[in-house]
Parts: structure tokens; sequence; C-alpha cells
């Protein structure tokens, strides 16, 4: 191993920051679960929807009827077990599969905030984070760990780095930058909001808002490695995220990430933030500062973790490029959309129009869509090519159970993105039922016949 | 630490602020004064979202209620001359003054909103194809509640259409009907309950407007989803699929079916009426577009001129034109055609009407695409979160 990688391995850091990220990570997720319940959307999303739409692969990911409720609830369970550090890998390992379950049975509820969730828990599984200030820690002094690898905490950093940074490289567009969308769409519609409601039909506030989330999203996470401009940033993140929040139907996230920035911080924030739950809980934390260190083993399986994660990183860092493999404009295919930061990039929007044909007699007919799918769901499918394939499939099968032979589905799709005029955006003259799904390019999109330049 | 603490408790605060205004309907969000866009000079997009829930209150969607109602009078008249004096002339008479009548409602129907939600308009008022075994059970018996749901395809404009239309196969016979001394009595007493149930409720839903309604409908000119505007353009938008579209040619064309049903169509006893109700209700959804007021006065703020107004931000094609020449399109195609039910029964495939269909159709992806994107307004408001 290079001797400043293995000099950067051994150096080791308070624990606290990561019980600290683990707390809140913990309590927020137990909110969500917790509100997502609350809302109905469990039987909303989930189990009043006839058809499921799948992620290629994960097929086999459906939602489990009433036992839905009993996944949502372990899920819900395991969280609050990650916050008291109890049995702290055993309930990351259970939070991390049920909750990327739950984010698997629908890709109609696709948000990239859900994918982070579920790639930090991830991520969280390798990490220490439950051996100070956790149950675990309390119960058992061997598992007590004042100071951890410094690389577990820096770990949580760039993952919230790389989310930032590739938030921001994906604004550097011509739709963003140079006309301002679809910030000139949605910010006019925005003018009830309290004080600064007046304000957001003005085209200079749209221009502002744009370069500015651009900018804050590329720069924040040096601001925050950066001491002397650390409380500023954070100043800006709870601003900013505070901001997204008035505006925009963002749920959590905003929160979440306000909570994680405090990774950020020095061991003392953390120390005093502890120091504030130990009052609450009248428990004397003491007996967590043992000056114990926990050390990269030299071990095989720890030598194997390490470089599992850093395959992790690469994958992270690399994945959000494939859509240049992809010809065509990425706002129009979707190819290599998803899983890569880009967050409320586009105002898009569509129709289809399925037809079915009876390929023996020749008789047509055109599909209530809302005869199979809910409003959400249709809303999704009309824009996004693999919906629309895999609905395609779905409605081959139908009308296939109905008794009607060599079913043929053809669609007349229009969509428009970013203030563009809608216009055809699948071939009307393919048949879906025949085309297959797979990560190749999809040749029956139409040509999109304008240009989006940038990243 | 102090200013950490201070964070925490904002942070706190905006997540209970945030938990509530989550819900549903946010009627917890405080209503600001509509600014509109109150900027002056540079570019800013300036509406007034108030003035056109105002405009659409004053100028288009009361005073149609008043014209249908005063309209509807005449309905009544002529039936009451129709009934002392039951003979081809009455009849004819009262055929045209129900036809008048009918075409005006393509003008409210459109509404559903409010009060007419409430009431249940639509439905109450023109389910077709009308029950005809139903209608004649309930006319026989005499005994029937109109107000129940089960009578709904048994009463309205519809069962009017089968009263006047239907009854015979010539006039002769249709006269027989109501001249007969056994069924006469019975069929004038339904028809006057269905007049009747006609006009309380128009007559209800135009009284909630002026009562109350109407200043409820403009001051909630917010932008959520719980908003006057974003509720109506919804409901508009559905009208113009489901029942303009489908209701008075998709479904009898059988394009969601593969199989013509020309009994679906409206007014299905006096052939040749499908099409002009269809193009008195495409005019009523191009006016109301427009923002023309029912009295010919003019032309008010508008789905249109907020097109306009937010275009000169947004820049790109001129929506509200784009949306007029199509919604001309489609009119022209339509009136191209013979009566619908000519078209359907005689055409194998109905080939003419079923392009002038897709021209119809076509309106659809501009309202309920580009027209709802520019307007940032969500179509059948899913309350989940977006990213």
């Amino acid at each position: 191993m290079i001797p400043a990688i293995k000099t950067y391995l051994n150096r080791s850091t308070e624990t606290a920051p990561l019980a600290v990220f683990r707390i809140f990570f913990g309590l927020m997720m137990l909110i969500s679960i917790i509100r997502f319940w609350a809302y109905g959307w469990i039987e909303k999303l989930y189990l009043e929807p006839e058809f499921h739409f799948s992620y290629y692969g994960f097929e086999w990911v459906r939602p489990l009827g009433v036992w839905t409720y009993l996944l949502f609830g372990v899920c819900g369970l395991s969280a609050l077990m990650v916050a008291l550090g109890y049995r702290y890998r055993l309930s990351m390992v259970v939070f991390f599969l049920s909750f990327t379950y739950i984010e698997l049975m629908d890709k109609t509820t696709y948000l990239n905030h859900y994918y982070f969730i579920s790639i930090l828990s991830f991520l969280m599984i390798f990490l220490p984070a439950g051996t100070y200030f956790s149950v675990d820690a309390w119960k058992d002094a061997d598992k007590r760990f004042q100071f951890v690898p410094k690389w577990t905490v820096d770990s949580l950093r760039l993952l919230l780095g790389i989310v930032y940074v590739y938030a921001g490289l994906a604004k550097l567009n011509s739709d963003w930058l140079v006309h301002a969308m679809p910030l000139k769409i949605w910010l006019p519609s925005k003018f009830d909001v309290p004080l600064i409601g007046p304000l957001m039909g003005r085209e200079w506030v749209h221009y502002a808002f744009s370069w500015g989330g651009a900018l804050y999203d590329l720069v924040i996470p040096f601001l925050l490695l950066y001491r002397p401009t650390r409380w500023v940033a954070f100043a800006l993140v709870v601003v900013f995220h505070t901001l997204t929040r008035v505006l925009f139907p963002i749920g959590m996230f905003p929160y979440i990430m306000i909570v994680g920035t405090l990774v950020f911080f020095e061991p003392r924030v953390h120390y005093r933030i502890l120091g504030f739950f130990s009052r609450l809980l009248r428990i004397d934390a003491g007996v967590f500062d043992n000056w114990a260190v926990l050390r990269v083993s030299s071990k095989v399986a720890s030598r194997l973790k390490l470089g599992f994660l850093g395959l992790f990183f690469a994958f992270q860092l690399l994945f959000p490029w494939r859509y240049v493999l992809y010809p065509g404009e990425l706002f129009w295919t979707e190819e290599g959309y998803r899983f890569s930061w880009r967050v409320m990039l586009m105002e898009k929007a569509g129709y289809a129009q399925f037809r079915i044909v009876e390929g023996e007699t020749g008789r047509w007919f055109y599909v209530d869509n809302s005869d199979f799918l809910t409003p959400l769901q249709e809303k999704q499918m009309s824009f996004q090519p693999d919906f629309i394939l895999e609905y395609a499939h779905f409605l081959r099968r139908h009308f296939e159970t109905t008794g009607k032979r060599d079913v043929q589905v053809y669609v007349q799709c229009s969509v428009a993105l970013n203030g563009r005029l809608s216009k055809p955006y699948i071939d009307p003259d393919v048949n879906l039922a025949e085309e297959r799904e797979s990560f190749r390019h999809k040749t029956w999109i139409l040509p999109f016949e304008d240009e989006i330049k940038g990243l | 630490m102090k200013q950490f603490l201070y964070l925490i408790v904002v942070v706190l605060g905006f997540t209970v602020a945030g938990c509530s205004g989550d819900s549903s309907d946010d009627e917890m969000r405080p209503e600001i004064p509509d600014g509109g866009g109150n900027g002056g000079g540079g570019g800013a997009v300036e509406f007034d979202r108030g003035a056109m829930l105002a405009h659409w209150a004053d100028f288009i969607i009361i005073p149609s209620y008043v014209g249908f109602l005063d309209d509807f009078a005449d309905v009544n008249a002529a039936f009451d001359t129709f009934r002392g004096q039951p003979d081809a002339t009455s009849l004819e008479n009262l055929r045209a003054a129900w036809l008048e009548s009918y075409k005006r409602w393509q003008w409210i129907s459109m509404y559903e909103i409010g009060p007419a939600e409430q009431e249940g308009l639509r439905l109450n008022v023109n389910t077709y194809p009308t029950d005809t075994d139903l209608l004649e059970q309930n006319a026989a018996s005499g005994s029937y509640d109109l107000d129940l749901p089960s009578n709904r395809d048994a009463k309205g404009f519809p069962a009017l259409d089968f009263l006047l239309n239907g009854l015979g196969d010539t006039e002769e016979a249709i006269l027989m009907a109501y001249t007969d001394g056994t069924s006469g009595p019975r069929y004038f007493d339904y028809f006057e309950d269905v007049l009747t149930d006609i006009e309380t409720r128009v007559q209800r839903v135009a009284d909630a407007w002026v009562r109350e309604y109407r200043d409820i409908f403009v001051a909630n000119d917010g932008a959520s989803s719980t908003a006057s505007v974003d509720r109506f353009v919804n409901d508009y938008i559905f009208y113009y699929e489901k029942f303009l579209r489908a209701g008075k040619m998709g479904i009898p064309l059988g394009v969601f079916t593969g199989t013509p049903a020309p009994n679906t169509l409206e007014a299905y006893y006096l052939p040749g009426i499908g099409n002009d109700l269809f193009l008195q209700g495409l005019q009523a959804v191009q006016d109301f577009f427009n923002g023309k007021a029912i009295d010919g006065s003019g032309t008010g703020e508008s789905l249109a001129s907020y097109l306009r107004a937010l275009n000169t931000v947004k820049g790109g094609e001129a929506l509200d034109e784009v949306i007029n020449s199509q919604l001309n399109m489609a009119r022209d195609m339509v009136r191209s055609l013979q009566a619908f039910k000519t078209e359907i029964e005689e055409n194998n495939p109905p080939t003419d009407m079923l392009l002038a269909y897709d021209e119809v159709q076509r309106v659809v992806p501009l309202m309920k695409v580009d027209m709802v994107s520019a307007m940032s307004i969500a179509i059948d408001f899913v309350d989940a979160d977006g990213d």
C-alpha cells in the first residue's frame, strides 16, 4: 500500500461525529417512516395500485399486500434501533434492506433522496457508528471506542460532497444557466409564499436562484470542509434547504441534509450535542470516554472491507456519467438520468395514449389509462420511456388474458420539456409489445430536435 | 454554541411548520393577498389570478347559470302549453325550447366545481344514455324519487330527449302517448317532475354562487393545489377530456372498446343534434379559454391571457395561439361531418369522424401537458414528495 494512504488509514479521530450522525439519521428515518405511514401513502402508493413499475432486474420486488405495513414497521423499528445504537450493525443491515426493498417496489416514487438514503445506509453498515454513545457501547466495554479511524468520518463527508457537487455539475447546462429553466416556470407560481412571494415572478430572481443554486451545490462541501468558512457554510445550508422546503414539496430531505452536514464539524461541536442528549436522558456520558482507539486491523477481512468501500466510491463517482454512453439528449431520453443527483432540473410532462390493435382482425381501441394506473403513476409513465415500455407490456398481457390474440401496443405520446412546446416522443408506428427492455439505447424514442448544451 | 442551538430551534420550527404544510389539503397555509407580479419594469410575470377568478365568476360562470335559467322558463312555458293542448305544433315548440335549453346546458356543464360539484349537477342533469326501461317503469308506477342516485339515468335532458323524440317511431305515435287516456297523464307528470328536478338543481347551484361561493372562489387566489385556479383548471381539462371528447364522440365511436356504440350518443333520439351539442360545448370551452364574457361585452383575464403573461418571461411559442388554432381545427373538422349517428352507423370504420376525433384529441396534450406545465399546475394533484 502506498505509504501516504497507509498513514491516512491509520489516523484516528473522535467517534462523536459518527455517533451524532447515527442518532440524527436514525431519528430522521423514524420520522420519515411515521410521516409516510400517517399520510396514508403506504395504502395509496403501494396497496391501491393494481400494477407497479419495476426497476429493470428487480421485477421480483413487489409490495407485500398488508404485510407491506409490517415492512414499514420493521424499517421504522430498525431506524429507531440505529438511533439508539442497539445492535447497531444488525439494525443498520435491516434498515438498509427494508428501506431499499421499499424503494424498489415501485419506481413511480423514485426520488434521488431515497436513493441517497439507500446508499448512505449501505455505507453506514461498514462504519463503527455504534461504538460510542450507544446502547451497545453502554452495555459492553469491549465495544466502546472513543476514537475511530478518521476515514470512517471522512467517508460520510465524501458521500455528502459527491451528492452536492454532482447536483451542481448537473446544473451546468444551457437550460439552467442561460434560460433559467425550469425555475422560470416554477417560481412565478409561488407568488403566494409568505414574504418572498411577490418577488417570485421577476426574471432576475429566476436567474439569481438558478446561478445561486448551482454555485451553492458546487462549493458548499468545500466551504464546510474549510474551518474558517464552516459556520457561514452551515448557515447557508440552513437557508438553502429551508428555502427549497418552502418553495417545493420535497418532504423530509432538507432536514436530513441540514443535520447531515453537521458531520463536517469538529468533534467539539458533537460533544456539545451529545452532552445535551446526556442531560436530556439523564445519563452519565463519561463512561464512553474511555480513550480506547479502534484501529484498522491488518486482517484480510478488514482489507477487503476497505477495498470494497473503495470500489463503492469509485462506483459513485463513475455511475452518474454513464449517460455519455447513450446517444441523444439526456433530459429527453432519460437514459442514465436516475441515480445521478439530477435534482429539480426539468419541468417535464407528457401525455400518452395507448392504442391496442388485435393483429388478426386489425380491430383497435384506445386504453383509458385510469383503468390501470393511479394519477401519479400515469403522470410518471407519460414521459419516461422505460415506464412506457413496461406499461405497454402490461397492457399486452392484460388484453391477452381477456382473450384477444396477437395484441399489438402502440402509443401516441407527446412530451413537453422545460417550456418547449410538446412534441411527439415515441414512434407511434412501433409495436411496443415487441420491444424488449435492456440497457441499450431505445431506438423508438423520437429525436429531441433541439440542443441543451453543457454537462 | 448559542448560535448552534439557535439554528437547531430554527430547523425544528421549520420541521413543524413543514409537516403541517404537507398535509393533503394545505388549508393551513396562510393566504397572502395576491400581489400578482407587482413588479415594475424588467422581466416579470405580471398576472393577477384574483382578477381572472373574478372575471370568470362575474362575467362567465354566474351569467351562464342565469342565462340557462332564463331559457329554461321557456321550456316550462312550452311544456304547459303542450300539456294544455297536446298537438303537433305545441310538441314541436316544446321540442325547440328543449333543444335550445339543452344547448344552453353545454355552457354550464363544465363548471363542476363548488356548488355544482356538491349538487353532482352534471351527473343529475345529463347522464346518458338514458335508461328507458327504468323511465317507463317510473312513469307507469308514478312512484319514484328523482333524488335517488339510482334514478340519475332516467331523468335530466336525456330523459326529456326520450320523452320528446323516442316514445314512438312517428310524430303521431309520440303524440298518441300523450293523448292516450292512461299513459298521457303519467308521461306529463313524469315530464314535469324531470323539468322541476333540473330547474331546482341549477337554481340551487346558481343561488349558492351568488350567495357565497363567488367570494370564496375569488378569494382563494393562491397557488396551492387547492387554490381556485388549480382546481378549476383540473376540472376544466377533465371536462374536455372525459365529457366533451370521450362522452360526446369517443365512446359512441367506440375508440375505447373497438366497437362503435351509437346508442351512447347524446340526444340519441333526435339524430343530428349530437353534433350541435358537441359544437356548443366546444365553443363554451374555447370562449372560456379566451375569457369571453357571456353577454358579449368583451374579454377579461383568462387562461389565454395568463399564458401570454407567463410567456413574457418564459419566451417560446405563443401557446394560447397554438391552443386556439387547434380548437378551431377541431371545430372545422366536426362541422364538416354528417350527423354523428349517420357517420357511425353508415361507415365502417367511421373514418371521417375518427379523423375529426383525432383533432379534438390533439387539444388534450396541449392543455394537459403544455398549458398546465406553463402554469405550474399539478394535474390530478397527488400528495407525494418530489425531488
